[in-house]
């Protein structure tokens, strides 16, 4: 539990020291750096760990976060009757409320959290569909059923309800055919373009709200317009909570029986069948835990603030993103997964001045890196795995083998 | 019945364009064993040299080529044959600095590198010094005009000239690897790199081979898709990706590895593609195509053309 704790320590020591102190446009930057984490962290477990290669795992955050959006856009809604931020100090935004009178954690961050979780969830049920095609297929096979299921989601979301926002509508455009009950003005109503059959133009109608069941409510997403609206609760302490859980979970499968699973049908699968592992088994959980954490890193794509969820964040674009900073850390290096993350992130900054050339420095040290350290730059070892730290240890004093925090094998 | 006959058409024209492209695929794929990534890339170059070759002729000339007063014949056939021999010059730079340093390494590596590859072509080419940010239109090489009509569904040059260079360079193709020496040197290398090797047959060679083939007909893919279009994307536009990927399902259909497999996978890919759209909903076409991709892997992984293989230990 101890990495934990810490984890928490940084995590409020970056939202309520750290944050205050650099301006809004760092902190953004420090932010986007920990949902980036939390994506390569996650995609190691997949690519890494069990060295089957995803190539949509940006249909996993998208799904994640169209989710959690759901959650909180029609929870707070339903709760409060708006969509204003109804957290604590911790997920920052107050927005006219005295700072002082703000508890730590307000309401809406356990809305916020049950959201998380819920994209988290949905994420991981698509990861055990995604993830029963490895069932027979290997290798590019399945990165290219990977890369199709990204964007079929992409499509889908395009596809769904356009309308957002209900408007206040007079009641004879919702119910011309009903007599107005006295007192009434308006009714909160979705519009809809439709397509009349007979006359092949297109025209407005209106739906109550009241009348729209449930489940035709969730698909209005936004569409091809992207989902806004959703609440920004995305707060630097959120981010780096999930960043360090997703990075301890990592560590702790990678240490477990379960991950020693994953790690020997990378190795040679064939020889792990050979040895008992129940390779389909084990390649279906690294799917369903991986979609797990970039389905919790979407929940928080979605509610920060000036980010456009839409159906673009399924794209293949977003996926090689991530697929960039596993290979550049190394296939099955957590702590390179981490550092190349905040590089990849970093990076656009540096070059803010020659834009055009960014993707073009990525892939040349990506074929560079294929050509020249064919296991990315820290291979599947961690940092303190490097010959020099153990140097550094040894000269410590402590006993070469004993090296505490060598928690990798 | 209209609709029927114009979908079909549509379905042709884009199919024989898919069965183009997947050939690239299906041929590295039979001998490399891994997804050429950058395949789509080289269609884009194909399509871009196409459009800088015919602006600059058409400047070099002094004429204006639209719909109305297109070009002479030959210009098309010398943009086609220039665009070719330029793609398949960039596809051996591509295998010998990129690909052929990976000739041992695991297969994943080499993917990632095609990725690396495919990203540094798009991105190259969207610079200011070289085709820029923006679409473009080619100008028209080809006239419009219709030569039969079947109901209200009418075949212009257009589609006749893009389907029978489609076909007779798949015929040419076909031609090359099941009856010439190279073909059969082809054929041998996907069967088993290391006997062929073994039995005297240069793999670097063929290999190299196979690229510039792949590419040139990659290229005239990008050539056909300009002509049909005639505007065309920016190098990065993520519809040239997509239309790469369609082709590369075309040969997973088709059965990959096989060249034959490709054309049928290339048709069947645009027919499902076309009638979907014309029957259904256009905006799903990429479910379409990639839900079939799925459907075919799981229950055929070998393809409609190919045949399952056994893993040997």
């Amino acid at each position: 539990m101890l990495p934990l704790l810490i984890g928490l320590v940084f995590a409020a020591v970056m939202q309520l020291v750290v944050k205050p102190n650099i301006g809004d446009y760092p902190a953004k930057l420090v932010l986007d750096i920990g949902i980036a984490i939390s994506l390569a962290v996650s995609l190691t477990m997949v690519n890494g760990f069990t060295g089957q290669f995803s190539m949509g795992h940006a249909g996993f955050l998208a799904v994640g976060g169209y989710a959690a959006g759901i959650v909180t856009y029609y929870g707070s809604q339903r709760i409060w009757g708006d969509r204003a931020t109804h957290g604590g100090i911790l997920s920052g935004r107050p927005l006219a409320i005295d700072p002082a009178t703000l508890p730590l954690v307000g309401h809406g961050d356990w809305l916020f959290l049950a959201a998380l979780v819920v994209g988290g969830l949905v994420a991981a049920l698509l990861g055990f569909l995604v993830g029963l095609p490895s069932l027979r297929l290997k290798g590019d096979y399945l990165a290219i059923v990977t890369l199709g299921f990204g964007e079929i989601v992409r499509v889908m979301i395009q596809q769904t309800n356009a309308t957002l926002k209900p408007q206040d509508i007079a009641w004879e455009e919702v119910y011309p055919a009903l007599p107005r009950p006295a007192g009434v003005e308006a009714v909160a109503s979705y519009a809809f373009d439709v397509i009349d059959p007979a006359t092949k133009l297109g025209r407005t109608v209106y739906q109550a709200v009241s009348d729209t069941p449930a489940w035709d409510v969730l698909t209005h997403v936004g569409g091809s317009l992207g989902f806004t609206g959703i609440p920004k609760y995305t707060s630097l302490f959120w981010v780096y909570i999930v960043a360090s859980i997703t990075i301890f979970a990592a560590f702790r499968l990678k240490q477990s029986t379960f991950g020693r699973a994953f790690l020997s049908i990378r190795e040679d699968e064939v020889a792990a069948e050979a040895m008992g592992v129940n390779t389909t088994r084990y390649k279906v959980w690294a799917f369903v835990i991986s979609a797990f954490f970039a389905g919790v890193a979407g929940g928080l794509f979605a509610h920060t603030l000036g980010v456009g969820l839409s159906a673009e964040t399924a794209g293949f674009l977003k996926s090689f993103d991530i697929i960039i900073m596993v290979v550049l850390g190394g296939l099955g290096s957590i702590s390179g997964a981490v550092i190349a993350a905040v590089v990849v992130t970093v990076l656009p900054e540096a070059l803010r001045d020659i834009p055009q050339y960014r993707l073009i420095i990525y892939a040349l040290a990506l074929i560079l890196i294929m050509i020249f350290r064919p296991k990315g730059l820290l291979g599947t070892h961690e940092i303190w795995d490097r010959a020099v730290w153990k140097r550094v240890r040894r000269r410590g004093g402590s006993e070469p083998g004993k090296a505490k925090g060598g928690s990798s094998p | 019945m209209d609709t029927f006959l114009q979908t079909l058409k549509d379905a042709l024209a884009i199919g024989s364009l898919y069965a183009l492209i997947a050939l690239g695929y299906t041929m590295v794929y039979g001998i490399l064993k891994f997804i050429n990534f950058a395949h789509s890339d080289v269609v884009v170059l194909g399509a871009w040299g196409s459009l800088v070759l015919s602006r600059w002729l058409e400047a070099r000339t002094g004429s204006t080529w639209t719909t109305d007063t297109p070009a002479p014949a030959y210009i098309g056939l010398l943009v086609l044959l220039a665009a070719m021999v330029f793609c398949g010059l960039v596809g051996f730079t591509i295998e010998r600095l990129a690909y052929k340093p990976l000739r041992k390494a695991p297969r994943l590596n080499v993917l990632i590198t095609a990725i690396g590859v495919s990203l540094f072509l798009q991105n190259t080419g969207q610079l200011e010094s070289l085709f820029g940010n923006r679409p473009r239109s080619i100008p028209a090489l080809l006239p419009d005009q219709t030569l039969v009509s079947i109901g209200r569904v009418n075949v212009t040059t257009l589609d006749v000239v893009g389907l029978g260079t489609a076909v007779a360079l798949m015929v040419l193709l076909e031609w090359l690897v099941f009856h010439t020496k190279m073909g059969r040197a082809m054929r041998a290398v996907s069967h088993n790199t290391t006997t062929a090797s073994l039995m005297g047959v240069p793999v670097n060679r063929v290999i190299s081979f196979t690229f510039v083939l792949g590419s040139m007909l990659a290229a005239a893919g990008g050539f056909l898709w300009s002509l049909k279009y005639q505007q065309i994307g920016q190098t990065a536009d993520t519809s040239w990706t997509l239309l790469g990927l369609k082709a590369f399902v075309a040969a997973v259909v088709g059965g990959i590895g096989n060249v034959r497999g490709a054309m049928v996978g290339g048709l069947a890919i645009g027919s499902l593609e076309m009638f979907g759209c014309a029957y259904y909903k256009s905006s799903m076409a990429d479910v379409y195509v990639f839900g079939v991709l799925i459907v075919v892997l799981l229950f055929r992984p070998g393809g409609i053309l190919g045949k399952a293989t056994i893993e040997k230990v």
